[in-house]
């Protein structure tokens, strides 16, 4: 039953990434394909009417989490207080921006939410991708399963690592650029003309750097958390999840630059779910490490909500999550199609 | 000041500062819907254009209500990690419900119902309204009920270790305080929409601008103002407070100001609570009153604060006692106006009443305050415990942040709300001004 809900908060969060990520990415990229203001118009409108719905996601992963593993949820989000504090503000920033931006017709108005939506959209990636970091690495944990990060200490992985160190800064750049590439494949599917052309350019650019910092992330990680390596090995068809990442990525490159759109963004959600999954795949049936004594280690088993809750969970979740997919269906059906420059509300 | 004092500022400062958009949201919500209806029975485009007005302060409202509302999700985790661990196999229930079944309704919905009235056509658009309408109202039950549990605990037993586990899921969704606290939180919101709208209306006919519009506002404001005030009052102010005198009587002794118990205690109307002499001073009562609201009859025996040993009465029962009597207050004035309006509607002569006008554009803020007090009461009259009778509040506190990283991030949020609020009215303000007109075309 735990195992069932690992998968299924792991998937929320697949989600989470796959829909946020690209309006995420939308926003770091929309100064470098859009000139004018006309046209960061356009490209923010390709995310105007979904945004909100895919952070509902973060919401819904985050209720779920708490759900079904009460323990972590309570070690997790206080031992990481201070980010993930920094996190909700930095929410708050992109969701007034994108949502406050077109009420004022004025050339102070836009270009200030415009760029208060491109550092929080930025920012927001380099956290989350610090924030996995943290969840690889592993945390201090004390005996009753808590802990407290402080920003940074030394900047090196070790006993008393901080928020940040060099291997989490390289989780978020390399989360930045996946993100960024993510984003701007998003932006070329559903835009035409000047902007597609740009956002595809970006695409190219940002892809190579998403391919060496992801190589240098994947090597680094195996070093940082031991437990990866040891999990592999024990049941190698995991080896699956990497490689559909690696054929994922190279298809993202292929696609962009045979022009087809679709396809190029279709893989590079798999390239994200793949990712996750080859790290979810790797910390199994861990869910937070400790990076001192590993009996300290927050697992599947000790963090757990009592079987009658979960068991109740699933009759809910299951036909909940059904009604999930139609809202999201009907929502990107209706919302089909390239946006244009006219058609603006 | 201490951490756990701070650690509670910090939920309470936040989560008083959301609750003043999801009041307007689910009443709006209501408001908008009957608009669309009608519109959709007369076929009268007017209304559509009245729907059309309140559903742009509806989306800058709603926006409010989902950046200040994230953080609320979190702060169980970020700052009560103890309580959130301890209780999280029962609420962690009723949370995930409401990602799960409310907020993805809401938001799939909102896109299509704000943006969609030229595309879908009449009957579509009104049925993309009800389900936001209905994404918002089950967003309030399973909050409310998350909030029954921790009120009055059911369907639960106590683990191993001393967390809560939940024995039977319709225990948790079927607890007899929910029933009440829902309908009177949800009854508290239609009066806050209403009350805006019948402003906003007055303000239009009082300016001589919008007239058409400031009459339909006005008139579905006041009716539905006095349709909801009356049902906060009865039954569900009455059942709620039946609830507390049942299941937390120390609370309505704090509440009431009563320190002595008494065989027919009465009302006290005004009054401050004195601790040091445990009485209350300058004292305006109604005999007897108290024990027949509580108990239907003049006589019945009362418990007084001094019956009950001091460490579980809430912390602040002089803050109990005024959020409670600002309420109520406020709660009869809203009453009386409303009922005076209603009648001045039905003989014709409230458009040109320019007395009762004002009145009705000066009301504007008072629901917010009423609803805040409403809560303020609940929640510190349900301390000194976090779950009423299994765990004290400072049982609950994420124990390892420390004073200083949460006073860091009060003060953030306290800045950050502060340029919110200033947008908010800005941005709703030019909504009024522009006017209803404006909105005539799709």
């Amino acid at each position: 039953m735990e195992t069932i809900w690992f998968w299924l908060v792991a998937c929320m969060l697949v989600a989470y990434v796959i829909f946020d990520g690209f309006d995420f990415g939308a926003g770091i990229v929309h100064f470098l394909v859009a000139r004018t203001d006309a046209e960061r118009r356009v490209a923010l409108s390709t995310i105007g009417p979904v945004w909100d719905g895919n952070e509902v996601w973060l919401l819904a992963a985050g209720g779920t989490l708490y759900f079904a593993f009460p323990a972590l949820y309570a070690s997790s989000f206080s031992g990481f207080y201070l980010p993930l504090m920094m996190v909700l503000w930095l929410l708050i920033l992109r969701g007034a921006s994108i949502e406050f931006r077109n009420h004022l017709a004025s050339p102070v108005w836009h270009p200030l939410w415009d760029a208060g939506f491109a550092v929080s959209s930025a920012l927001l990636a380099i956290f989350f991708g610090a924030a996995l970091g943290n969840v690889v690495r592993g945390v201090p944990l004390d005996a009753s399963g808590e802990f407290f990060l402080p920003l940074w200490t030394d900047w090196t992985p070790g006993k008393s690592p901080g928020i940040l160190d060099w291997y989490t800064v390289l989780a978020g750049v390399a989360v930045l650029a996946v993100l960024a590439l993510h984003g701007a494949l998003w932006v070329a599917l559903k835009t035409a003309g000047e902007i597609e052309v740009r956002a595809r350019r970006v695409a190219g650019l940002v892809w190579w750097g998403a391919l060496g910092l992801i190589a240098l992330l994947t090597l680094a990680s195996f070093g940082v958390q031991p437990r990866l390596q040891a999990s592999f090995a024990a049941r190698p068809w995991g080896w699956l999840f990497p490689l559909v990442a690696i054929a994922a990525l190279m298809a993202v490159g292929v696609m962009n630059r045979r022009l087809r759109e679709r396809a190029a963004f279709l893989a590079s959600s798999l390239f994200l779910a793949a990712m996750l999954v080859s790290a979810a795949f790797g910390l199994y049936p861990c869910v937070l490490p400790s990076n001192g004594d590993p009996a300290r280690s927050l697992t599947i088993a000790n963090a757990s909500a009592a079987p009658y809750g979960l068991r109740v969970g699933l009759v809910w979740f299951i036909p909940g999550m059904l009604l999930v997919a139609v809202y999201f269906v009907y929502a990107y059906r209706s919302f089909d199609g390239k946006v244009g420059l006219e058609e603006q509300p | 000041m201490d951490a756990l004092t701070i650690h509670r500022l910090h939920f309470a400062f936040t989560v008083t500062f959301h609750y003043l958009f999801p009041q307007l949201t689910m009443g709006l919500a209501l408001l908008i819907l009957i608009l669309k209806t009608m519109a959709l029975r007369t076929g009268n485009p007017h209304y559509a254009s009245a729907a059309r007005f309140w559903a742009k302060i509806f989306a800058i409202n709603f926006a409010m209500g989902v950046v200040t509302g994230i953080p609320m999700e979190f702060q169980f985790g970020t700052n009560w990690s103890r309580f959130a661990k301890s209780a999280g196999g029962v609420i962690g229930q009723t949370l995930a419900m409401e990602g799960v079944f409310s907020f993805f309704l809401e938001s799939s919905f909102l896109g299509a119902f704000l943006f969609g009235e030229k595309r879908l056509g009449p009957k579509a658009h009104w049925v993309a309204a009800f389900l936001v309408f209905l994404g918002s109202w089950a967003s309030g039950f399973l909050i409310v009920a998350t909030d029954a549990w921790m009120q009055h605990p059911t369907g639960y037993a106590v683990g191993a270790h001393g967390e809560t586990v939940l024995t039977s899921f319709w225990g948790l969704l079927l607890n007899p305080w929910l029933g009440w606290q829902y309908l009177h939180t949800m009854s508290g919101s239609v009066v806050t929409a209403s009350v805006v709208m019948a402003a906003v209306g007055a303000f239009y006919l009082l300016t001589g601008s919008h007239q058409e519009h400031g009459r339909t506002f006005v008139r579905l404001g006041v009716i539905a103002g006095i349709a909801a005030t009356v049902l906060m009052v009865f039954p569900s102010g009455d059942g709620q407070g039946r609830n507390i005198a049942w299941n937390q009587p120390v609370t309505l002794a704090a509440m009431e100001g009563l320190f002595d118990t008494e065989q027919g205690a009465p009302l006290a109307i005004l009054g401050q609570p004195d601790m040091e002499r445990r009485r209350l001073d300058n004292p305006l009562v109604v005999p007897r009153a108290l024990s027949f609201l509580t108990y239907q009859s003049w006589k019945a025996q009362v418990k007084g604060l001094n019956s009950f040993p001091p460490q579980n009465w809430p912390d602040s029962v002089p803050l109990l006692y005024y959020s409670y009597h600002i309420m109520v207050g406020l709660g009869t004035i809203f009453l009386a106006v409303l009922a005076i309006a209603t009648f001045r509607l039905w003989r014709g002569a409230l458009y040109q009443s320019r007395p009762l006008l004002w009145l009705l554009m000066m009301m504007l803020p008072f629901p917010y305050i009423a609803n805040t007090a409403g809560w303020i009461t609940a929640e510190v009259g349900r301390q000194p415990w976090l779950i009423y009778g299994v765990m004290r509040t400072p049982a609950g506190v994420s124990a390892q942040v420390s004073s200083g990283n949460a006073l860091f991030t009060l003060i953030g949020f306290l800045g950050i709300y502060t340029i919110l609020a200033i947008l908010f009215l800005f941005l709703v303000y030019r909504e009024i001004e522009e006017g209803p007109e404006r909105a005539a075309a799709i």
